[in-house]
């Protein structure tokens, strides 16, 4: 009875029902999705910063009674001339990789451009072919290309008459080592970028080629002052994405090298890793992995700068 | 650049492209005294599938290859229910907080998950789910959520609203409109994205090796894959045959997607 009476005075306008019953359906469509995302990406990243204040070592772990510390892991973590070690190593091996990436897929994208037909069709069967091979294949093959005895770029490097290379264990040292990451993460990369930049180059009006090549331009100087303005945005969106891909790299170097040998190839997220899972200090690994964090928002608030802008543009 | 400096710049690209990938395949069949012979051939010469027996015959291949089976399909199929929810309400429907979900979405996706592993392991050990193939299945399911919303909505708003208003002028109710006009052609692009949401879970290692420890038979391929050194020792032909049966379905997968995703997806609807 209480509810019969109620519902008069609950409902305000008798045309509301047909209105109001429309707006609830996207929200519970999009229930499930957020549902989702807050338990499996959200709760996780504030559990993470969580662990990353409190002491949170094996014991804890099992016990499950950690106690907040406030800020000492990062102060631990901060003061570590390991840690910055670390830090320069990401941003170099970060830039290393972005710039070969970027200036390769640019000549490859150029290249393609100029093609005809069937070498076009072909070169870029070639970039998908390496775009579709697994990371985890791909780790593989490369500690077969440089395997000391048996190892294909020994062989050929030994033919080439550099005889220095004959059985050389490329996983021993950390610089070769080093060199192969960049060189794995450079090939795997590129078809990405080289094709989204070709992508984007044959929008770019033809006249305007044909204009500057009657002026009598080169090809440096068509390319700095018309393909590259003109796609200002678009290059700009890929070395963004390219530094988030790099930095957070964390496959290939761990099948590989573990960080190793020493910490030559230890980057941020192998660091943030190593510490939680060897060590078992899964707070300083927390933190660690919350400094990555930061670091990785400031490249995607750059990215989706660049985002809004390649939209406002098209 | 001249004609000649063209082609061979461009057979040099292709040639480091496919390289590795053929030196693969190659090592796969090689018989073992070729792979140890001291000047390395460079065609199928000699053409042998031991390596490949050795391969499968491993122990827990098979177990391995249906986990990374279940594991991947499972986390599409979920991402795809939840996703074309998310894509119709977003494409299709006007409410208040869309920007809002969908800048949401479109941060979800960069996520660094890489970041995420030390408080999902905690996570999963401390509600049980360490060791459990559903951990994964939910992980990866999340993974690729974000990236296969976006695309559903990319292909839902690609096919025009009128198919569906003439329908629903037709006497069709609006799930009869989505289901009979919008959906067939939806197909492909869901097709698109499934596949490539599975080959990312497919791929995916960094979780599949922090999530799965103690029980070694639930692991995945990648995992298996990766320790190699311990299955195989220095048997490279037997290592590089596994490496490509594990590439095999991504292949298969990308040879499918060539040219489907595109066509097909208005083509019928809107032609003359």
């Amino acid at each position: 009875m209480t509810l019969l009476a109620d519902r008069p005075v609950r409902t305000p306008a008798p045309a509301a029902p047909r209105c109001r019953k429309r707006p609830i359906l996207p929200y519970l469509l999009i229930a499930p999705t957020v549902l989702a995302t807050a338990y499996l990406l959200l709760y996780p990243l504030i559990r993470n910063v969580i662990i990353s204040l409190q002491e949170f070592g094996l014991p804890q772990l099992v016990r499950g009674d950690a106690e907040f510390v406030g800020l000492a892991n990062y102060a631990e973590v901060l003061a570590d001339a390991e840690f910055w070690g670390v830090v320069r190593r990401t941003l170099w091996f970060t830039a290393l990789n972005v710039v070969l990436i970027m200036v390769l897929s640019t000549l490859v994208s150029l290249l393609l451009i100029r093609l005809g037909k069937w070498l076009r069709l072909l070169v870029m069967g070639g970039l998908v072919l390496t775009w579709a091979t697994p990371i985890i294949a791909a780790t593989t093959v490369f500690q077969w290309l440089f395997q000391s005895r048996l190892g294909v770029v020994n062989w050929a490097l030994t033919a080439l008459g550099f005889e220095q290379y004959r059985d050389y264990t490329w996983f021993a040292d950390g610089e070769a080592t080093f060199g192969i990451l960049v060189t794995l993460i450079v090939w795997q990369s590129i078809p990405f970028a080289a094709l989204s930049l070709y992508a984007a180059m044959i929008t770019v009006p033809q006249e305007l080629y044909e204009a500057a090549r009657i002026d009598g331009a080169g090809a440096w100087r068509v390319f700095s002052t018309i393909t590259f303005p003109m796609l200002k945005a678009m290059f700009g969106l890929i070395t963004c994405l390219e530094v988030i891909w790099v930095v957070k790299a964390f496959v290939q170097i761990w099948v590989i090298s573990q960080g190793g040998p020493g910490q030559a190839t230890t980057t941020l997220p192998v660091y943030a890793f190593q510490v939680a899972q060897s060590l078992q200090r899964y707070d300083l690994g927390a933190a660690v992995s919350m400094l990555m964090v930061v670091l990785l928002v400031l490249a995607l608030t750059a990215y989706f700068r660049q985002l809004y802008r390649q939209e406002r543009e098209v | 650049m001249s004609r000649v400096a063209r082609t061979v710049a461009a057979l040099v690209v292709f040639v480091i492209s496919v390289f590795p990938v053929y030196w693969m395949v190659l090592t796969a069949f090689k018989p073992t005294r070729d792979i140890q012979s001291a000047t390395p051939t460079f065609l199928p010469m000699n053409i042998t599938f031991e390596h490949f027996g050795t391969a499968i015959a491993a122990k827990g291949f098979f177990s391995f290859w249906r986990n990374s089976l279940l594991v991947a399909g499972g986390a599409v199929l979920l991402a795809l229910g939840v996703a074309l929810l998310a894509a119709f309400a977003v494409a299709r429907l006007q409410w208040k907080g869309r920007r809002a979900f969908v800048l949401m979405v479109f941060i979800a996706q960069m996520t660094p998950w890489e970041a995420l592993l030390i408080p999902i392991y905690v996570i999963a050990r401390d509600t049980g789910m360490l060791d459990t193939l559903w951990m994964l299945t939910l992980v990866y399911f999340m993974i690729t959520l974000p990236f296969t919303i976006v695309t559903l909505r990319g292909f839902l708003a690609a096919i025009p609203v009128d198919l569906e208003e003439a329908a629903q002028v037709d006497g069709c109710s609006r799930g009869q409109a989505f289901r009979k006009v919008v959906f067939p052609l939806l197909a492909p692009g869901l097709l698109a994205t499934s596949l490539f949401g599975f080959i990312t879970a497919w791929n995916e290692f960094a979780f599949a090796n922090v999530l799965i420890i103690k029980n070694q038979d639930d692991r995945t391929l990648p995992v298996w894959l990766s320790s190699f050194n311990n299955t195989f020792g220095t048997d490279w032909g037997a290592t590089m045959a596994a490496s490509t049966l594990f590439m095999l379905p991504v292949l298969l997968i990308f040879l499918v997607l060539q040219g489907r995703v595109t066509t097909g997806i208005v083509g019928g609807a809107v032609k003359g």
